[in-house]
């Protein structure tokens, strides 16, 4: 029998496969390489943060930061490579430094403090966002011949799709973000946290250094898709990517993960982004509808996986108070 | 049952329609709706596409760029014919451009050009901005004749090329005059609410009797700072002069009422000269020059502002 933890992944990857073969029938080209690089490049950024996202909510948090913290990591890079010779790798680690930092005092901060994720990554949120306006407020060009390599490197496969750089990182990072919450100690950790804060320390998880951890993995990869979006668009910008932080909470609730925290698959997340990736194809292969449809269909959808998932726990709390009720008769 | 009668009526409506724009399909990344211009440039864009017997694919990136790469990336994944953009940003259009390049699909850019090789594009269709903002400054130079002025300025959004250009030309054309000083200048973000926003802010920070005049970059802008003005209770118009760009029917209005002193047109029928441009080249590779110019018309009290609004006031402004 299925069990019911893994219903909402089901039900995730049976809903793309489904539309996927619905746009298909529709529109038969959708059914080609291009179309399935052009899903994975031009979602690579956000599949990366919602990996981090994944993290965050199977923990019981939010991390409302992520969007801003991609756009200062852009437009830090950018300043970099304009007024200094530094090489684009020492920038990425410098950038990767910072934001994983951000993300682990975010992460301190909410379990010393005893504060709210919400409102600690809210400020995370404004803080980085002006420090990206305060960086620059232009959207500066990065023209550095190490980019124009990086941007260079896709495998062309038959039909004219491009796999890019930029692709195959967000499908490293959906493993590594796998292995690590499926296959470590750390993993278990944070689906500890997730079930409650205080039956995790009575199991002896550390809870300091789990809920840091966490954060850190959420600003790092920010930091990360903040790289990659540079190399997506050649620039950094300070207006960029607002509200990606939402989609990628969307992606990952999409994906079956309950926003309660405790369960839920980091592959799931992968198939919520591409739900996303494939709805906006879609409506642009039509043509006629109106682009604000993405965020209605992307709406209902969030709306019905809430219900599944309020179903779920609803089916788990019965079952479970009959399984107690009926030890305390006999 | 309403909405499915409208929608088989609507598809026997366009069905006869498709099958003769069969020849040609045109897709169009529009940035958004921020303002009435550029609902007005979609509208004229559609009924460009619809005179010629183009099928339109329309996608609106609601102002972000990656939303507009995934629209490119899924037109040419489409195959159409030729691809029209109005680029939200100059930066970064390099890759996708070349993919577009590599299929042979055409791009016209439109309104707005790009930081990028110009072999990756066939050609674009804007208005001269810099050019735009002198006018605007020439006007204002005319208009207060030597006397003292002091002017503040809401730009566009931060770091887009017509905020940046359109500031510029103002600035050249107020070089030499030093009775002209810029004492104020914020971003406004091109749209009505913060144009209102920025102007009250000006009117504290200055006081609106030590305001001659207001430049806005665009025409919604200033329509908001009107209003601010108004609610100071200064007459714009009079206490204060203003001059803004775009010549939507709102600007219009406002100059025939007396509250408004000039505006200068950015014409919304830019897809006029791109799909002639493309129609050309799909028909027999005539190769457009890199740059097709649009004309910026003065709009002052003196012409008549009744009827260019009448005119205008249907298309989607």
């Amino acid at each position: 029998m299925i069990r019911s933890t893994h219903l909402p992944l089901i039900v995730t990857l049976v809903t793309f496969v489904l539309a996927f073969a619905l746009c298909g029938s529709q529109y038969p080209s959708i059914l080609s390489t291009r179309v399935v690089a052009n899903l994975l490049t031009d979602n690579a950024f956000l599949g990366i943060v919602a990996v981090g996202m994944t993290f965050v909510i199977l923990s019981g948090g939010i991390d409302l930061s992520v969007g801003s913290v991609i756009a200062f990591t852009g437009v830090l890079l950018a300043v970099i490579l304009r007024d200094t010779s530094m090489h684009p790798l020492t920038a990425f680690a410098l950038a990767l430094v910072i934001t994983t930092a951000f993300g682990a005092a975010m992460g301190a901060t909410i379990h010393y403090l005893e504060m709210p994720p919400f409102i600690v990554t809210l400020a995370g949120m404004f803080l980085a966002r002006g420090a990206a306006y305060v960086l620059s407020t232009d959207s500066v060009p990065i023209d550095h011949a190490f980019y124009d390599t990086l941007q260079g490197i896709y495998w062309k496969a038959a039909g004219g799709g491009r796999f890019r750089l930029i692709g195959g990182l967000m499908v490293v990072t959906f493993i590594v973000g796998a292995v690590v919450a499926h296959r470590t100690r750390f993993g278990q950790n944070v689906y500890a946290l997730g079930g409650g804060a205080q039956t995790a320390k009575l199991m002896g998880v550390p809870l300091a250094q789990t809920t840091i951890g966490i954060y850190a993995i959420s600003g790092g990869l920010a930091g990360l898709a903040g790289i990659v979006f540079s190399l997506y668009t050649s620039a950094g910008y300070s207006l960029a990517t607002v509200g990606v932080e939402l989609d990628a909470i969307a992606a990952v609730v999409i994906g079956g993960t309950l926003l309660s925290g405790g369960y839920g698959f980091v592959a799931g997340t992968f198939f919520g982004i591409l739900i996303m990736g494939l709805i906006q194809t879609y409506i642009v292969f039509d043509g006629t509808l109106s682009s604000w449809w993405t965020k209605i269909v992307i709406g209902m959808l969030l709306f019905a996986f809430i219900l599944l998932q309020k179903g779920l726990t609803w089916a788990t709390t019965v079952r479970k108070r009959r399984a107690t009720g009926s030890a305390a008769l006999s | 049952m309403n909405i499915k009668t409208t929608l088989l009526a609507g598809a026997v409506a366009f069905a006869p329609v498709a099958g003769f724009a069969a020849d040609l399909t045109i897709g169009f990344s529009q940035i958004g709706s921020e303002s009435g211009w550029r609902a007005a440039e979609t509208t004229v864009t559609k009924q460009q596409a619809e005179e010629r017997g183009i099928d339109l694919k329309f996608a609106d990136a609601q102002q972000k760029q990656e939303n507009q790469i995934k629209a490119i990336r899924s037109f040419i994944a489409q195959g159409v014919d030729g691809i029209l953009i109005a680029p939200v940003v100059a930066t970064g259009w390099d890759e996708v451009l070349e993919e577009a390049k590599d299929a042979d699909i055409p791009v016209v850019l439109m309104d707005r050009t790009v930081d990028a090789p110009d072999d990756l594009y066939l050609t674009a269709v804007t208005s001269d901005l810099v050019h735009e903002g002198n006018v605007a400054g020439q006007w204002l130079v005319d208009e207060v004749a030597g006397a003292d002025c002091r002017v503040v300025e809401l730009q566009g959004t931060t770091g887009s090329s017509p905020a940046i250009d359109r500031k510029t030309g103002f600035e050249q054309a107020l070089e030499g005059h030093d009775n002209l000083e810029i004492v104020r200048s914020q971003t406004g973000d091109f749209t009505r609410s913060q144009g209102k926003v920025v102007m009250e802010s000006f009117l504290k920070a200055e006081g609106g009797e030590n305001i001659c005049a207001l430049y806005a970059h665009n025409d919604d802008m200033a329509v908001g700072a009107i209003q601010a003005i108004k609610e100071a209770g200064l007459k714009p118009g009079e206490d204060i002069k203003i001059v803004s760009i775009d010549a939507v029917p709102d600007a219009h209005l406002a100059i025939a009422n007396g509250e408004m002193n000039a505006t200068i047109e950015l014409t919304p029928n830019m897809a006029g000269p791109a799909l002639d441009a493309m129609e050309a080249y799909l028909a027999d590779g005539t190769m457009p020059p890199k740059w097709i110019q649009t004309e910026s018309k003065l709009y002052t009290a003196e012409d008549d502002n009744k009827a260019v609004y009448e005119m205008k006031k249907d298309l989607g402004y």
